[in-house]
């Protein structure tokens, strides 16, 4: 704390209920004020309404042929994140969760890559290609396609369908759900939160969830809630762009997919320290 | 500052002497002539009634690396020209560049072929060729000009562009201009980066040149100041509308260095007096995407015009202003030397030089004044009246009374809706209050609605109020006498909501980019009346191409003549307009990015 704090005048209301403060607020950003989202009522605004039908191609004065002035709403942009590229030196784990995208502002194609390369061998990897498309101010809906690969099993195709976006108090959240042959079925959700410790020093506590419908025995996995990883990392942005990091993932497989690794003779659950770097560009 | 580290410390204030290519002769070989460097700090003048302009790419040097930008007659600015009222002149542009240009002259009444609007006004200037702009210059006071093509503006392409008024300075009217020196101050702001990779940045992640953000530490700070209950309050409303709160410039000095006349703050651009002298200062904003707040220590400044139009004299400490406005003052200077200082709105970095006695004089930089948060009042607007529990204004809720402008919680001050005590006036004679948000505002561009804008003119804006200095806001401004000079009432209402979409960095009119829009319709001489109003939270400097905008206040009352009219967060204001001239023009923030995001306008007057 700063020497000076003191020195601050205390602003304190004498004897108000903060609670009733808070949901006072949120009642007004969510009830009655409708700041954000929500349906058009019926007397809204044509945006139309002033241009006498004219529009940017057509009416008095429009250059002739087609419309030569493109602003950046209409340009194509990408991008490519490496949340996590991480080594655990106990276990010769690398681990690698990437997304690309190419697009508009609310059409991109989504590639998502995430796997475990073990004793520099590929172990498993799963592939999304997706077709995001804007639902609302927030949050994208992806439909498309996940490939699943595994050194030691099967590999599946799924048909895959999700939402992935900023919630409010600024979780990222990325659920998606999968259909695949023989009505397999499966369910992942991923969570993450950007703690700032200082404008440079971030903490990124991590969830991913994932659940099945069916057993996949060839594939070590059983029907139900499979597992689950809890990860806490601990990142400098040397800029916002390059970030190394350290931290600690806990692993836990449950119900019929514990099962099969105690068959295995697996540890069903695995705490790791992982090193990485996080980037974009 | 504290943040910053030596490296940065260094960027921001730059090199001592920007365009000089002191010792690089692998790029001398490589790209030809020494003669070739640009040129900065104060311009060259060109004056007459025939302007040669030649647009080129040469190379520049502001922060120790070498990079390439687009230059007027090879200089940073570009030449000022200084021309006469009632003058018909004739500018050859020549376009020397692989990639197609134009020069806009910016709040220049003239025919819409030579506004410069490349695909709107005209087919813009292809590489190679020369592109004639004539016209007659109806108007007088301070302007400039820009590139209106792609990032070219911030990458050098703005001059000044002053016009003498024809019968002289020393009319009766404008007597109270006579000052001894007359100095161009522009602002700019430059960037390293190629501007287009700066864009994409701000397309995958808004906040990546903010380094501001709320912390862990300031939480606590908060804590033991507050309370816990005072300190999540205070954070309730932002993270649950996933705004935030330090989200005053999408650019900053992580990426920006802040000019003054083409001089880093290191560069010290000085403009020197004799004592006893009055200066005017010719302030212009020709920064891409940078609020300036401009201040001179230990000196009043009495603004004379707004925009080139002469107003009652307003004296103050401190002005706001945006991109492409501009502001004259008079200063009577003290002391042997005095700094003109404009820090940046974010306050992460500031555009500096000095007035002096002689060269070589300093005097003493100000420390960058600290951030602030944005208020509630500017996420939504008029706080004194509806849902809003008197009792819920705490002082902890992140809406410090001390911080506020107080007029807006007055309910005697501006925001009052005086139309229930009215007596009955001509139904346009007030700009309607009534909030009617566009349909399109509902859907995926747009992050935030104001339902209960502000109309108060009497805010300074966040980071400027009560500091303990005088500071200029809009209802400060009244043009002289006779610059109005269209006293008709409107005939109609055009209301407009500026929009957006921090997370997806999308900026528009109601909701739609100008891909996606339609023309606002105007009558060729009809009076109509613009509503703007700011569903954002930041401020927008509205330009409209072609015509005046009278400001007026919530009353119906006209103000003053602009062409360029900042609209704060959940601000609603007015202003009225006679499209005089036929055509296609343009109207936008002029925000580079946000204009270029899609928040740009057409408008056909016919």
């Amino acid at each position: 704390m700063h020497a000076n704090d003191a020195d601050v005048p205390s602003h304190e209301p004498p004897d108000d209920s903060s609670d009733t403060r808070a949901t006072g607020h949120a009642a007004m950003a969510q009830g009655d004020m409708q700041m954000q989202g929500g349906d058009a009522p019926k007397d809204a605004r044509d945006p139309h309404a002033y241009s006498d039908g004219y529009t940017l191609t057509e009416g008095p004065y429009a250059l002739p042929g087609p419309r030569q002035l493109k602003l950046a709403d209409e340009h194509r942009f990408w991008s490519l994140l490496g949340d996590r590229l991480e080594y655990d030196a106990d276990n010769d784990v690398t681990t690698f969760d990437l997304q690309g995208w190419y697009g508009t502002t609310y059409d991109r194609l989504v590639i998502k890559l995430e796997g475990d390369a073990v004793d520099g061998r590929l172990a498993e990897s799963q592939t999304d290609l997706l077709w995001g498309h804007a639902l609302n101010a927030y949050f994208d809906t992806q439909l498309g396609v996940r490939l699943d690969q595994y050194d030691e099993g099967t590999g599946r195709e799924w048909l895959a369908f999700g939402i992935q976006g900023l919630a409010p108090y600024w979780f990222e959240l990325d659920l998606t759900a999968y259909l695949g042959e023989g009505g397999r079925t499966a369910l992942s959700l991923e969570a993450e939160y950007e703690l700032l410790l200082t404008q440079r020093l971030i903490l990124q506590p991590r969830a991913e969830l994932t659940a099945y419908g069916k057993d996949d025995a060839v594939n070590g996995l059983g029907r139900g809630l499979s597992d689950v990883a809890l990860g806490l990392r601990l990142r400098y942005e040397f800029s916002r762009q390059f970030a190394p990091y350290v931290g600690i993932e806990w692993n836990g497989t449950f119900g019929a997919t514990a099962d099969q690794a105690r068959a295995n003779g697996d540890a069903t659950k695995d705490t790791r320290y992982v090193a990485g770097i996080r980037f974009w560009f | 500052m504290k943040t910053f580290s030596a490296t940065r410390r260094h960027f921001v204030q730059g090199l001592v002497a920007g365009g000089v290519l002191a010792s690089f002769p692998a790029l001398l070989h490589a790209g030809g002539r020494l003669e070739n460097q640009t040129h900065t700090g104060t311009a060259p003048v060109l004056s007459g009634q025939s302007i040669d302009l030649v647009v080129a790419e040469t190379p520049v040097n502001f922060t120790g690396v070498i990079r390439m930008a687009t230059t007027i007659n090879g200089s940073i600015p570009a030449p000022t020209l200084r021309l006469r009222e009632g003058d018909e002149v004739t500018i050859r542009v020549t376009n020397r560049l692989k990639v197609p240009t134009s020069i806009h002259w910016h709040g220049i009444i003239l025919p819409f072929q030579m506004d410069g609007v490349p695909g709107i006004s005209f087919r813009g200037i292809a590489p190679g060729e020369t592109f004639v702009y004539r016209f007659k210059l109806q108007q007088s006071g301070t302007y400039w000009y820009h590139s209106h093509s792609g990032f070219q503006e911030m990458t050098g392409m703005y001059g000044a562009l002053i016009i003498e008024p024809r019968d002289g300075q020393v009319r009766p009217a404008a007597g109270h201009l006579r000052a001894d020196r007359d100095y161009v101050v522009q602002l700019s702001d430059w960037t390293d980066d190629d501007p287009m990779s700066v864009f994409a940045k701000l397309k995958v992640q808004s906040d990546v040149y903010n380094f501001n953000q709320p912390t862990v530490g300031d939480f606590f700070r908060d804590v033991s100041t507050q309370g816990v209950s005072g300190a999540l309050d205070k954070r309730q409303m932002w993270n649950q509308m996933r705004m935030n709160p330090t989200d005053l410039a999408d650019l900053s000095a992580a990426t920006l260095t802040y000019l003054m006349n083409g001089r880093t703050p290191a560069g010290n651009w000085t403009g020197l007096f004799t004592p006893g002298e009055r200066v005017r200062l010719r302030f212009i904003n020709a920064a891409s995407n940078s609020f300036y707040d401009v201040r001179i220590p230990g000196l009043k400044m009495a603004v004379v015009q707004a925009d080139g139009q002469n107003i009652e004299p307003v004296e103050v400490d401190e002005f706001r202003f945006g991109p492409g406005e501009t502001y004259d003052v008079l200063v009577e200077p003290k002391d042997d030397a005095h700094t003109i200082f404009a820090q940046s709105m974010d306050r992460t970095g500031y555009a500096r030089g000095t007035l002096a006695v002689r060269d070589g004089l300093n005097a003493p930089v100000p420390a960058l004044d600290p951030v602030e948060w944005l208020t509630m009042a500017d996420m939504m607007g008029r706080m004194d009246h509806g849902a809003m529990n008197h009792g819920t204004m705490g002082h902890d809720t992140g809406m410090d009374h001390s911080k506020m402008d107080h007029s807006q919680m007055d309910p005697g001050g501006m925001a009052m809706d005086h139309s229930q005590h009215g007596m009955q006036q001509a139904p346009m004679a007030k700009p309607s209050q009534k909030v009617n948000h566009a349909r399109s505002e509902y859907g995926t561009s747009v992050d935030m609605r104001v339902d209960r804008p502000r109309t108060n003119l009497d805010d300074p804006g966040i980071g400027l109020r009560n500091n303990g200095r005088r500071v200029l806001t809009l209802a400060d401004l009244r043009s002289q006498e006779g610059v109005l000079n269209d006293s008709r009432s409107a005939v109609r209402e055009i209301e407009l909501h500026l929009t957006g979409n921090m997370e997806r960095y999308s900026w528009s009119f109601d909701g739609l980019e100008f891909g996606k829009s339609t023309p606002v319709a105007m009558k060729h001489g009809e009076r109509v009346r613009v509503i703007l109003q700011n569903d954002t939270m930041m401020t927008h400097p509205m330009h409209l191409h072609g015509m005046w905008s009278d400001l007026e206040d919530d009353q119906g009352r006209l103000r003053v003549r602009r062409h360029t009219i900042p609209v704060q967060p959940a601000q609603r204001i007015s202003f009225l307009t006679t499209p005089h001239d036929l055509g296609r023009w343009a109207w936008h923030c002029h925000l580079l990015f946000h204009m270029d995001a899609g928040m740009f306008r057409e408008v056909v007057v016919s």
